[in-house]
């Protein structure tokens, strides 16, 4: 497919997507609402258009939109990368057991109260992120123990024990502190709901420090996803950009838990697809899955908040109902012809 | 050009190379030859980088390896791969450009017109260029294997290490890769060093080898300093034959199976011999190997039905081996198990004489026609005749027999041949000297390969003098009956 087509038509559906994300809900918010409240809300102009419906657009859905697209493009080209660093198509966020390994430190700090005397306003993301890395590499070294091949079967069978586990940790930790079991679930299933500006301001360093980092890493994912060794052969300094890329997914991985909570498969729905359409060429396909994977969350979350109105899903419920098939159908696919995806 | 010293190295704690010492020089192709587990792939990773070496070192250019930056080495050495499933699929062109990463630098690492022009020119070399846009998982094993191969040359290497490139490749397309590689090498100075698991083809392809185990140098020659008998038997626990190949100085190798089989050895008895009118057929259950100067299966060769077929006197024909091969068809007889001669001969006429010992066998069969005896001192004042009145002598022997014994009992045969006809005052018709043969003689010598080993079969042996006087015996009363029935005509 033609690449230049590939991100006009990525981004117009992203723009269309947070369009409705904002413009549908409990209240419907017409288009010109929308644009008169965001030009209100940055700039000297006032308007006619009411307070409430600015409270709306400004306090209420904007940072939600924003916020899933934040932790849309996290996963997505976390996952990615993944992917490619391991060979390994059924590698995103949550099959790996990373975004478990997040959700541990986000509970820590969220339910018990964890806080570190300095930046104490960062100390969610920053646990989250350092229990993302350490549940990385934990389930790397395993899964490299029981085979040394790191096969599919076995680096996803390790990562999906391991998300078990601390999925279990995580509720026990919930319980102990007298919390109800609703929110433990609520946790486990990820969310955008009720999160202001003041979450976006949290994901929205790390999201960056982890896109650039990313973003420049195509040519050495393409070469690693031959194999660690054929990219060494090809002149790629293996073990820095290993680090480089490990590090950066896990800070997008474990900022975007942080606010969200496990939000599953979004890593592993996302970059299929995206391959599927745009070619597995990493410099693209890293760009186009960040586009399509804001894209992809902003419209889950509006279908978990308004599928059963006024009530809501939790999002990952809708991630999962797609992303799982999607997961079963690469597997069949592996197993069927090994082919490539 | 790459030097190698003391090189050891391997995983965790055992080297699974030690000690290795070689050089392999500007535009060479060197070939790495060994049993599994006896170190090459080990040697290739020491030798590219990918493993560190415990002691020793790698000079490439005089430099050693590790004053090398990745990037750089890997503008010095390339690897082909052996194919690998992988997952993602690129296409060819996105398959190759990843072979100029090591020339891109810069933020995004964009490739540049020169980087584009080098991955055009290595679609072109490889004949890949149609197929630039294929997702390489919809190529062939083939066609894979030139794209990683243009991946390997768009990183423009002095040094190309192949681990064993044709591994998965049918044999046109291990022909085809390496004679590219053949070429580059001689053409561009291009330096390859490549594993085989085939001796025979290494053999074929390079200037010198290195015959590795347990990971260290056994030999390091020319493929006939390597490829030999005693030294690869050793080495690869088998027994194994080498022989000259017929195109090229580089010997061949063959294993020898070593399992055994109940069937009844192979025997040769006066009872296999059938006669006609039209011909004489021998025919065996198990293939006999052949020496024989025969119409149709001359030279050594194996086969189970042997023919003498009568031609009339008259017979005249520009592809006699044509019109010999479409009897054998009319007979049933399968091209590729036959060996066949002609004659004019009366057939029934034919002699044979038979020699059963301890352990050996011999059958001697016979047919003779002498219109166009000829002295051969006096080769050419023979008769113009198209009547191939011939001699055609066929010698089976139950035993095994060296080449050097199938010569010789040919040459031991000729001489009690021309003893018979001397003997018979047969003279050259033009001549009137004592003839020796006629003009068109053909002989043979069959032997079941089984049994006792004959490496001789000169006069002084057994072998020898059996042939010797029999097939003088034989001839003899061949000859005897040709002229009786020439009076009686």
């Amino acid at each position: 497919m033609n690449k230049p087509l590939a991100y006009i038509g990525s981004f117009m559906i992203l723009i269309g997507a947070w369009l409705s994300g904002v413009a549908v809900g409990s209240v419907p918010i017409p288009l010109p609402v929308i644009i008169g409240a965001i030009a209100e809300a940055v700039s000297p102009y006032q308007s006619t258009i009411d307070p409430i419906n600015i409270s709306i657009i400004v306090d209420v859905r904007l940072p939600r939109v924003v916020l899933a697209g934040l932790v849309g493009a996290s996963l997505a080209i976390a996952g990615a990368s993944f992917q490619g660093l391991l060979q390994n198509p059924l590698a995103d966020p949550y099959t790996l057991g990373v975004s478990s390994g997040a959700s541990v430190g986000a509970v820590l700090v969220l339910f018990v109260g964890f806080s570190f005397p300095v930046f104490s306003a960062f100390t969610l993301p920053i646990v989250s992120i350092s229990t993302a890395i350490l549940t990385l590499l934990f389930v790397i070294a395993f899964a490299r123990m029981l085979d040394r091949t790191l096969s599919i079967e076995t680096l996803i069978l390790t990562g999906i024990v391991m998300g078990s586990f601390l999925g279990s940790v995580i509720s026990l930790m919930i319980a102990l502190t007298g919390e109800e079991l609703r929110q433990i679930v609520g946790w486990l299933l990820g969310s955008v709901a009720m999160r202001g500006w003041n979450h976006v301001g949290l994901l929205f360093p790390f999201f960056v420090t982890g896109v650039l980092l990313l973003l420049t890493q195509g040519q050495e994912l393409n070469a690693m996803s031959l194999g660690e060794e054929r990219a060494r052969q090809l002149g790629v300094p293996t073990e820095k950009r290993k680090t480089i890329i490990l590090l950066a997914a896990s800070i997008l991985t474990g900022a975007a838990v942080a606010v969200s909570g496990t939000i599953g498969f979004a890593g592993l729905v996302v970059p299929h697809i995206c391959r599927r359409l745009f070619g597995t060429d990493h410099r693209h396909l890293i760009p186009l899955s960040l586009i399509n994977g804001a894209t992809f969350l902003i419209l889950a979350d509006l279908i978990s908040r308004t599928i059963i109105a006024p009530a809501e899903l939790p999002i990952g419920v809708i991630t999962s109902l797609i992303g799982a098939p999607i997961f079963g159908f690469i597997l069949y696919q592996q197993r069927k012809k090994g082919a490539s995806v | 050009m790459i030097q190698v010293t003391n090189m050891t190295g391997g995983y965790d704690a055992r080297p699974i190379v030690n000690d290795v010492d070689f050089q392999v020089n500007r535009g060479e192709f060197f070939g790495v030859v060994g049993p599994n587990g006896s170190g090459k792939t080990t040697l290739f990773k020491l030798m590219s980088g990918i493993l560190p070496l415990w002691r020793g070192e790698v000079m490439i250019d005089q430099k050693p390896l590790e004053h090398y930056g990745r990037k750089q080495l890997a503008r010095k050495i390339a690897t082909l791969p052996q194919i690998q499933q992988s997952f993602f699929s690129y296409n060819v062109f996105e398959t190759v450009m990843m072979g100029r990463y090591a020339y891109q630098s810069g933020f995004l690492k964009q490739p540049a017109e020169r980087d584009k022009e080098v991955v055009r020119n290595v679609l072109d070399q490889t004949g890949l260029t149609e197929m630039s846009s294929l997702p390489l998982n919809h190529l062939s094993g083939g066609e894979k294997q030139r794209a990683y191969l243009a991946q390997a040359l768009a990183q423009e290497p002095d040094i190309l290490l192949l681990d064993e490139p044709t591994n998965h490749l049918d044999f046109s397309y291990q022909k085809q890769l390496l004679d590219e590689m053949k070429q580059l090498s001689l053409s561009d100075q291009l330096t390859v060093v490549s594993i085989f698991h085939d001796l025979n083809t290494a053999g074929l392809y390079c200037d010198r080898m290195l015959l590795m185990d347990h990971g260290k140098v056994i030999r390091i020659g020319k493929p006939e300093d390597v490829i030999q008998k005693s030294l690869l038997e050793q080495v690869y626990h088998s027994s194994i034959a080498v022989h000259a190949n017929p195109t090229i100085s580089s010997p061949q190798m063959n294993l020898l199976p070593s399992y055994t089989s109940n069937e009844t050895r192979t025997t040769v008895t006066p009872e296999l011999v059938k006669v006609t009118e039209e011909k004489v057929t021998v025919s065996t259950r198990k293939p006999l190997k052949t020496f024989s100067s025969a119409l149709i299966g001359g030279g050594f060769g194996w086969y189970r039905n042997f023919v003498n077929g009568h031609v009339d006197k008259s017979f005249a024909c520009d592809a006699p081996d044509q019109f010999i091969k479409g009897k054998c068809q009319q007979w049933g007889l399968a091209e590729q198990d036959t060996l066949a001669m002609m004659t004019a001969a009366h057939l029934p006429d034919y002699a044979e004489r038979f020699f059963r010992g301890d352990d050996v066998s011999i059958l001697i069969v016979v047919t003779a026609g002498l219109g166009n005896a000829v002295d051969v001192v006096y080769g050419d004042k023979h008769v113009e005749s198209t009547n191939p009145g011939t001699i055609n002598t066929w010698i089976f022997v139950e035993g095994s027999l060296s080449e050097q014994a199938f010569i010789q009992g040919i040459v031991t045969a000729a001489e009690a041949k021309t003893k018979a006809i001397s003997s018979c005052g047969i003279k050259g018709p033009l001549t009137n000297t004592g003839a020796t043969g006629t003009s068109t003689d053909s002989m043979m010598i069959a032997s079941t390969q089984t049994g006792k080993s004959l490496e001789y079969a000169g006069p002084i042996t057994l072998l020898g003098s059996k042939i010797g006087r029999m097939t003088y015996e034989a001839t003899k009363e061949a000859i005897e009956r040709y002229l009786e029935r020439m009076r009686l005509s």
